[in-house]
Protein backbone atom coordinates (compact mmCIF):
# COMPACT_ATOMS: atom_id res chain seq x y z
CA UNK A 1 0.00 0.00 0.00
CA UNK A 2 2.54 2.31 0.99
CA UNK A 3 4.87 1.66 -2.04
CA UNK A 4 1.81 1.94 -4.18
CA UNK A 5 1.30 5.87 -2.84
CA UNK A 6 4.88 6.47 -2.49
CA UNK A 7 4.66 5.76 -6.61
CA UNK A 8 1.94 7.71 -7.41
CA UNK A 9 2.97 10.62 -5.42
CA UNK A 10 5.70 10.63 -7.47
CA UNK A 11 4.58 9.68 -11.10
CA UNK A 12 1.18 11.80 -11.09
CA UNK A 13 3.46 15.06 -9.87
CA UNK A 14 6.26 14.52 -12.84
CA UNK A 15 3.49 14.04 -15.40
CA UNK A 16 2.06 17.07 -14.05
CA UNK A 17 4.39 19.06 -14.30
CA UNK A 18 5.20 17.60 -17.95
CA UNK A 19 1.98 19.08 -19.08
CA UNK A 20 1.88 22.30 -17.25
CA UNK A 21 5.33 23.31 -17.26
CA UNK A 22 6.11 23.52 -13.49
CA UNK A 23 9.21 21.04 -14.33
CA UNK A 24 11.56 23.35 -12.62
CA UNK A 25 9.71 24.41 -9.59
CA UNK A 26 9.66 20.31 -9.53
CA UNK A 27 13.62 20.10 -9.83
CA UNK A 28 14.15 22.79 -6.79
CA UNK A 29 10.69 20.43 -4.89
CA UNK A 30 13.36 17.56 -4.93
CA UNK A 31 16.22 19.13 -3.62
CA UNK A 32 14.58 21.56 -1.17
CA UNK A 33 12.52 18.67 0.35
CA UNK A 34 15.48 15.73 0.79
CA UNK A 35 17.47 18.73 2.27
CA UNK A 36 14.69 19.47 4.75
CA UNK A 37 13.64 15.48 5.36
CA UNK A 38 17.23 15.18 7.00
CA UNK A 39 17.00 18.44 8.62
CA UNK A 40 14.12 17.31 10.53
CA UNK A 41 15.99 14.50 11.82
CA UNK A 42 19.19 16.29 12.87
CA UNK A 43 16.70 18.15 15.09
CA UNK A 44 14.72 15.05 16.24
CA UNK A 45 18.54 13.62 17.24
CA UNK A 46 18.79 16.01 19.93
CA UNK A 47 15.19 15.89 21.19
CA UNK A 48 15.61 11.96 21.37
CA UNK A 49 18.61 12.05 23.15
CA UNK A 50 17.24 14.07 26.02
CA UNK A 51 13.78 12.60 26.28
CA UNK A 52 14.73 8.51 25.69
CA UNK A 53 17.47 9.99 28.54
CA UNK A 54 15.08 11.09 30.45
CA UNK A 55 11.88 8.60 29.81
CA UNK A 56 14.46 5.85 30.56
CA UNK A 57 15.45 7.16 33.94
CA UNK A 58 11.49 7.45 35.11
CA UNK A 59 11.11 3.59 33.71
CA UNK A 60 13.96 2.68 35.95
CA UNK A 61 12.89 4.62 39.13
CA UNK A 62 9.43 2.73 38.73
CA UNK A 63 7.70 6.03 37.54
CA UNK A 64 6.24 5.39 34.64
CA UNK A 65 4.82 2.03 35.86
CA UNK A 66 3.23 4.17 38.47
CA UNK A 67 1.61 6.53 35.76
CA UNK A 68 0.60 3.23 33.86
CA UNK A 69 -1.26 2.10 36.71
CA UNK A 70 -2.81 5.44 37.30
CA UNK A 71 -4.22 5.84 34.06
CA UNK A 72 -5.33 1.96 33.80
CA UNK A 73 -8.98 1.84 33.74
CA UNK A 74 -9.08 4.91 31.35
CA UNK A 75 -6.31 3.18 28.58
CA UNK A 76 -7.20 -0.17 28.96
CA UNK A 77 -10.48 -0.17 26.74
CA UNK A 78 -8.71 1.20 24.16
CA UNK A 79 -5.36 -1.06 23.99
CA UNK A 80 -6.77 -4.20 25.08
CA UNK A 81 -4.64 -6.29 23.46
CA UNK A 82 -1.41 -5.14 26.40
CA UNK A 83 -0.46 -6.87 29.20
CA UNK A 84 -1.40 -4.74 32.17
CA UNK A 85 2.24 -4.31 33.07
CA UNK A 86 4.24 -4.00 30.03
CA UNK A 87 6.23 -1.02 29.93
CA UNK A 88 4.52 -0.28 26.71
CA UNK A 89 1.47 1.48 28.55
CA UNK A 90 3.59 3.85 30.73
CA UNK A 91 5.16 5.34 27.21
CA UNK A 92 1.76 5.64 25.04
CA UNK A 93 0.45 7.09 28.09
CA UNK A 94 3.88 9.50 28.48
CA UNK A 95 3.01 10.22 24.38
CA UNK A 96 -0.79 10.87 25.15
CA UNK A 97 0.27 13.31 27.64
CA UNK A 98 3.00 14.73 25.85
CA UNK A 99 0.60 15.18 23.08
CA UNK A 100 -2.41 17.00 25.11
CA UNK A 101 -0.26 19.61 26.65
CA UNK A 102 1.55 20.53 23.28
CA UNK A 103 4.70 19.39 23.79
CA UNK A 104 5.61 17.88 20.38
CA UNK A 105 9.02 17.44 20.48
CA UNK A 106 8.79 15.13 23.57
CA UNK A 107 5.65 13.28 22.28
CA UNK A 108 7.69 11.89 19.03
CA UNK A 109 10.48 10.04 20.98
CA UNK A 110 7.87 8.57 23.65
CA UNK A 111 5.66 7.56 20.78
CA UNK A 112 8.30 5.44 18.91
CA UNK A 113 9.57 4.13 22.22
CA UNK A 114 5.79 2.72 22.42
CA UNK A 115 6.06 1.65 18.87
CA UNK A 116 9.39 -0.62 19.88
CA UNK A 117 8.31 -2.45 22.96
CA UNK A 118 4.79 -2.62 21.13
CA UNK A 119 6.98 -4.55 18.11
CA UNK A 120 8.31 -6.43 20.79
CA UNK A 121 4.99 -7.75 22.27
CA UNK A 122 4.42 -8.70 18.46
CA UNK A 123 7.48 -10.90 18.04
CA UNK A 124 9.41 -8.45 16.07
CA UNK A 125 7.21 -8.79 13.16
CA UNK A 126 7.39 -6.02 10.45
CA UNK A 127 3.44 -5.71 10.16
CA UNK A 128 1.87 -3.60 12.98
CA UNK A 129 -0.07 -5.12 15.37
CA UNK A 130 -3.45 -4.24 16.40
CA UNK A 131 -2.36 -1.65 19.23
CA UNK A 132 0.27 -0.03 16.81
CA UNK A 133 -2.35 1.18 14.68
CA UNK A 134 -3.77 2.22 17.43
CA UNK A 135 -1.40 4.45 18.80
CA UNK A 136 -0.71 5.93 15.77
CA UNK A 137 -4.75 6.68 14.96
CA UNK A 138 -4.25 8.39 18.13
CA UNK A 139 -1.34 10.41 17.30
CA UNK A 140 -3.09 11.27 13.64
CA UNK A 141 -5.90 13.00 15.34
CA UNK A 142 -3.33 15.38 17.02
CA UNK A 143 -4.84 15.73 20.62
CA UNK A 144 -4.09 18.95 21.87
CA UNK A 145 -4.96 20.98 24.86
CA UNK A 146 -4.08 24.23 23.59
CA UNK A 147 -2.64 24.87 19.84
CA UNK A 148 0.04 27.12 20.89
CA UNK A 149 1.65 27.51 16.67
CA UNK A 150 -2.22 28.64 16.01
CA UNK A 151 -2.71 31.03 18.82
CA UNK A 152 0.81 32.75 17.73
CA UNK A 153 -0.16 33.02 13.93
CA UNK A 154 -3.39 34.63 15.00
CA UNK A 155 -1.42 37.29 17.14
CA UNK A 156 1.01 38.49 14.55
CA UNK A 157 -2.34 38.82 12.27
CA UNK A 158 -3.61 41.08 15.20
CA UNK A 159 -6.63 39.33 15.69
CA UNK A 160 -9.07 40.20 18.51
CA UNK A 161 -9.42 37.00 20.10
CA UNK A 162 -6.59 35.19 19.31
CA UNK A 163 -7.30 32.22 21.66
CA UNK A 164 -11.20 32.28 21.00
CA UNK A 165 -10.53 29.09 18.56
CA UNK A 166 -9.37 27.56 21.65
CA UNK A 167 -12.19 25.63 22.84
CA UNK A 168 -13.78 24.68 19.11
CA UNK A 169 -10.45 23.43 18.09
CA UNK A 170 -10.75 21.26 21.42
CA UNK A 171 -14.28 19.99 20.14
CA UNK A 172 -12.85 19.57 17.06
CA UNK A 173 -9.77 17.09 17.62
CA UNK A 174 -11.77 15.35 19.88
CA UNK A 175 -14.39 14.62 16.97
CA UNK A 176 -11.27 13.73 15.18
CA UNK A 177 -9.90 11.52 18.14
CA UNK A 178 -13.39 10.21 18.64
CA UNK A 179 -13.37 9.08 14.88
CA UNK A 180 -9.96 7.80 14.52
CA UNK A 181 -10.57 5.20 17.65
CA UNK A 182 -13.99 4.33 15.50
CA UNK A 183 -12.62 3.84 12.19
CA UNK A 184 -9.90 2.26 13.89
CA UNK A 185 -11.87 -0.42 15.68
CA UNK A 186 -13.95 -1.32 12.75
CA UNK A 187 -10.93 -1.65 11.16
CA UNK A 188 -9.89 -4.32 13.27
CA UNK A 189 -13.31 -6.10 13.17
CA UNK A 190 -12.94 -6.34 9.40
CA UNK A 191 -9.51 -7.57 10.01
CA UNK A 192 -10.70 -10.40 12.43
CA UNK A 193 -13.94 -11.54 10.26
CA UNK A 194 -11.28 -11.73 7.13
CA UNK A 195 -9.01 -14.02 8.95
CA UNK A 196 -11.84 -16.15 10.68
CA UNK A 197 -13.10 -16.24 7.05
CA UNK A 198 -9.36 -18.09 6.20
CA UNK A 199 -9.38 -20.03 8.68
CA UNK B 1 -3.29 33.59 27.69
CA UNK B 2 -1.27 34.39 30.13
CA UNK B 3 -1.62 31.71 32.52
CA UNK B 4 -1.66 28.99 29.36
CA UNK B 5 1.98 30.29 28.29
CA UNK B 6 3.15 29.91 32.20
CA UNK B 7 1.58 26.56 32.05
CA UNK B 8 3.69 25.36 28.95
CA UNK B 9 7.02 27.37 30.31
CA UNK B 10 6.65 25.40 33.61
CA UNK B 11 5.82 21.99 32.33
CA UNK B 12 9.12 20.64 31.39
CA UNK B 13 10.88 21.72 34.05
CA UNK B 14 8.44 20.46 36.57
CA UNK B 15 9.05 16.92 34.53
CA UNK B 16 12.06 17.31 34.76
CA UNK B 17 12.78 17.97 38.34
CA UNK B 18 9.75 15.21 38.83
CA UNK B 19 11.28 12.45 37.18
CA UNK B 20 14.55 13.17 39.18
CA UNK B 21 13.67 14.03 42.05
CA UNK B 22 12.29 10.48 42.01
CA UNK B 23 14.92 8.68 41.35
CA UNK B 24 17.51 9.80 43.26
CA UNK B 25 14.88 9.12 46.57
CA UNK B 26 14.98 5.30 44.45
CA UNK B 27 18.72 5.68 44.68
CA UNK B 28 18.86 4.71 40.96
CA UNK B 29 22.11 6.26 39.18
CA UNK B 30 20.11 9.09 36.59
CA UNK B 31 22.72 10.27 34.59
CA UNK B 32 24.01 7.18 33.80
CA UNK B 33 20.44 5.95 32.91
CA UNK B 34 20.41 9.21 31.03
CA UNK B 35 22.94 8.51 28.73
CA UNK B 36 22.51 4.60 28.09
CA UNK B 37 18.70 5.43 27.20
CA UNK B 38 20.17 8.66 25.44
CA UNK B 39 22.30 6.24 22.70
CA UNK B 40 19.53 4.55 22.15
CA UNK B 41 18.07 7.77 20.56
CA UNK B 42 20.68 8.42 18.25
CA UNK B 43 20.06 5.04 16.59
CA UNK B 44 15.78 5.53 16.14
CA UNK B 45 16.37 8.85 14.99
CA UNK B 46 19.31 8.05 12.17
CA UNK B 47 16.79 5.33 11.41
CA UNK B 48 13.99 7.41 9.99
CA UNK B 49 16.17 9.45 7.87
CA UNK B 50 15.48 7.49 4.33
CA UNK B 51 12.19 6.91 5.34
CA UNK B 52 11.29 10.85 5.45
CA UNK B 53 13.83 11.49 2.68
CA UNK B 54 11.82 9.13 0.60
CA UNK B 55 8.36 10.67 1.46
CA UNK B 56 8.87 14.05 1.53
CA UNK B 57 10.44 14.17 -1.26
CA UNK B 58 7.40 12.27 -3.29
CA UNK B 59 5.15 14.62 -1.55
CA UNK B 60 7.55 18.13 -2.37
CA UNK B 61 6.85 16.88 -6.06
CA UNK B 62 3.13 16.92 -5.61
CA UNK B 63 3.08 19.84 -4.16
CA UNK B 64 5.55 21.67 -6.93
CA UNK B 65 4.34 19.84 -9.84
CA UNK B 66 0.56 22.23 -9.05
CA UNK B 67 -0.77 18.41 -8.89
CA UNK B 68 -1.84 19.14 -5.45
CA UNK B 69 -3.57 22.20 -6.43
CA UNK B 70 -5.27 20.30 -9.45
CA UNK B 71 -6.71 17.09 -7.10
CA UNK B 72 -7.99 20.61 -4.81
CA UNK B 73 -9.92 21.97 -7.55
CA UNK B 74 -11.22 18.06 -8.81
CA UNK B 75 -12.55 18.05 -5.11
CA UNK B 76 -14.15 21.50 -4.50
CA UNK B 77 -17.41 20.94 -5.77
CA UNK B 78 -17.58 17.77 -4.24
CA UNK B 79 -16.74 19.60 -0.98
CA UNK B 80 -18.51 22.52 -1.47
CA UNK B 81 -21.76 20.37 -1.78
CA UNK B 82 -21.29 19.29 1.81
CA UNK B 83 -21.10 22.72 2.95
CA UNK B 84 -17.16 23.65 3.07
CA UNK B 85 -16.20 26.70 1.46
CA UNK B 86 -14.10 26.52 -1.43
CA UNK B 87 -11.38 28.66 0.20
CA UNK B 88 -10.70 25.97 2.72
CA UNK B 89 -10.54 23.07 0.60
CA UNK B 90 -6.52 23.30 -0.61
CA UNK B 91 -6.25 23.45 3.00
CA UNK B 92 -8.37 20.81 3.88
CA UNK B 93 -6.24 18.32 1.62
CA UNK B 94 -3.18 19.41 2.40
CA UNK B 95 -3.24 18.99 6.02
CA UNK B 96 -3.04 15.70 6.61
CA UNK B 97 -0.13 15.35 3.88
CA UNK B 98 2.10 18.10 4.60
CA UNK B 99 2.39 19.85 8.22
CA UNK B 100 4.69 22.86 7.20
CA UNK B 101 2.51 23.23 3.78
CA UNK B 102 -0.73 23.34 5.78
CA UNK B 103 0.52 25.92 8.46
CA UNK B 104 2.01 28.18 5.23
CA UNK B 105 -1.55 28.02 3.33
CA UNK B 106 -3.07 28.87 6.80
CA UNK B 107 -1.27 31.47 7.32
CA UNK B 108 -1.80 32.91 4.10
CA UNK B 109 -5.49 32.59 4.77
CA UNK B 110 -5.62 34.20 7.74
CA UNK B 111 -3.46 37.11 6.27
CA UNK B 112 -5.72 37.45 3.60
CA UNK B 113 -9.45 37.53 5.08
CA UNK B 114 -8.24 38.23 8.81
CA UNK B 115 -8.01 36.19 11.74
CA UNK B 116 -11.50 36.88 13.08
CA UNK B 117 -13.24 36.05 10.01
CA UNK B 118 -15.27 32.94 9.14
CA UNK B 119 -12.33 31.84 6.71
CA UNK B 120 -9.42 32.96 9.54
CA UNK B 121 -11.13 31.39 12.26
CA UNK B 122 -12.12 27.74 10.34
CA UNK B 123 -8.41 27.79 8.74
CA UNK B 124 -7.28 27.82 13.04
CA UNK B 125 -9.53 25.06 13.77
CA UNK B 126 -9.16 22.71 10.79
CA UNK B 127 -5.29 23.67 11.43
CA UNK B 128 -5.61 22.86 15.34
CA UNK B 129 -7.64 19.97 15.10
CA UNK B 130 -5.73 17.20 13.76
CA UNK B 131 -2.20 16.41 12.83
CA UNK B 132 -0.10 15.56 9.42
CA UNK B 133 -1.11 11.61 8.87
CA UNK B 134 1.66 10.96 6.19
CA UNK B 135 4.38 12.67 8.67
CA UNK B 136 2.97 10.57 11.83
CA UNK B 137 3.18 6.90 9.76
CA UNK B 138 5.98 7.50 8.76
CA UNK B 139 8.32 8.84 11.28
CA UNK B 140 6.34 6.03 13.59
CA UNK B 141 6.51 3.20 11.39
CA UNK B 142 9.91 3.77 10.11
CA UNK B 143 12.08 4.31 13.07
CA UNK B 144 10.66 0.49 14.46
CA UNK B 145 11.23 -0.75 10.95
CA UNK B 146 7.59 -1.71 9.89
CA UNK B 147 7.60 -2.53 6.50
CA UNK B 148 3.78 -3.25 5.69
CA UNK B 149 1.56 -0.25 7.09
CA UNK B 150 -1.53 -2.31 6.93
CA UNK B 151 -5.02 -0.26 7.81
CA UNK B 152 -2.78 2.76 9.71
CA UNK B 153 -3.23 5.64 6.74
CA UNK B 154 -6.60 4.41 6.25
CA UNK B 155 -7.40 5.20 9.69
CA UNK B 156 -5.80 8.35 9.45
CA UNK B 157 -7.09 9.46 6.40
CA UNK B 158 -10.48 8.76 7.54
CA UNK B 159 -10.58 10.37 10.63
CA UNK B 160 -8.90 13.17 9.16
CA UNK B 161 -11.51 13.22 7.25
CA UNK B 162 -14.32 13.44 9.77
CA UNK B 163 -12.26 16.18 11.60
CA UNK B 164 -11.95 18.59 8.49
CA UNK B 165 -16.48 18.07 8.55
CA UNK B 166 -16.41 18.69 12.11
CA UNK B 167 -14.27 21.66 12.46
CA UNK B 168 -16.95 23.31 9.86
CA UNK B 169 -19.79 22.19 11.73
CA UNK B 170 -18.44 23.41 14.87
CA UNK B 171 -17.15 26.57 13.80
CA UNK B 172 -20.42 27.37 11.45
CA UNK B 173 -22.29 26.33 15.05
CA UNK B 174 -20.56 28.54 17.39
CA UNK B 175 -19.75 31.92 15.24
CA UNK B 176 -21.76 31.73 12.47
CA UNK B 177 -21.11 32.13 9.05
Amino acid sequence: MINIIWVVLFLIGLMYAAFNGTMDAVNQAIFESAAYAVTICIGLISVMIFWLGLMKVAERSGLLDWLARFFKPLIRPIFPEIPPDHPAMGYILSNMIANLFGLGNAATPMGIKAMEELKQLNGGRNSPSRSMITLLALNTSGLTLIPTTVIAIRMQNKSIAPTEIVGPTLLATLCTTLAALIIDRLFYYQRRRKERKNK
Amino acid sequence: MTAMTTLSVWMVPILIAIILLHASYKKIPSYEIFVAGGKEGIKLAVSIMPFLVGMLTAIGVFRASGAMDGLANLLRPLLSFVGMPPEVVPLAILRPISGNGALGLMSELIKTYGPDSYIGRLASVMQGSTDTTFYVVTVYFGAVGIRRIGDALKVGLLADAVGVCCAVAIVTMIFGK
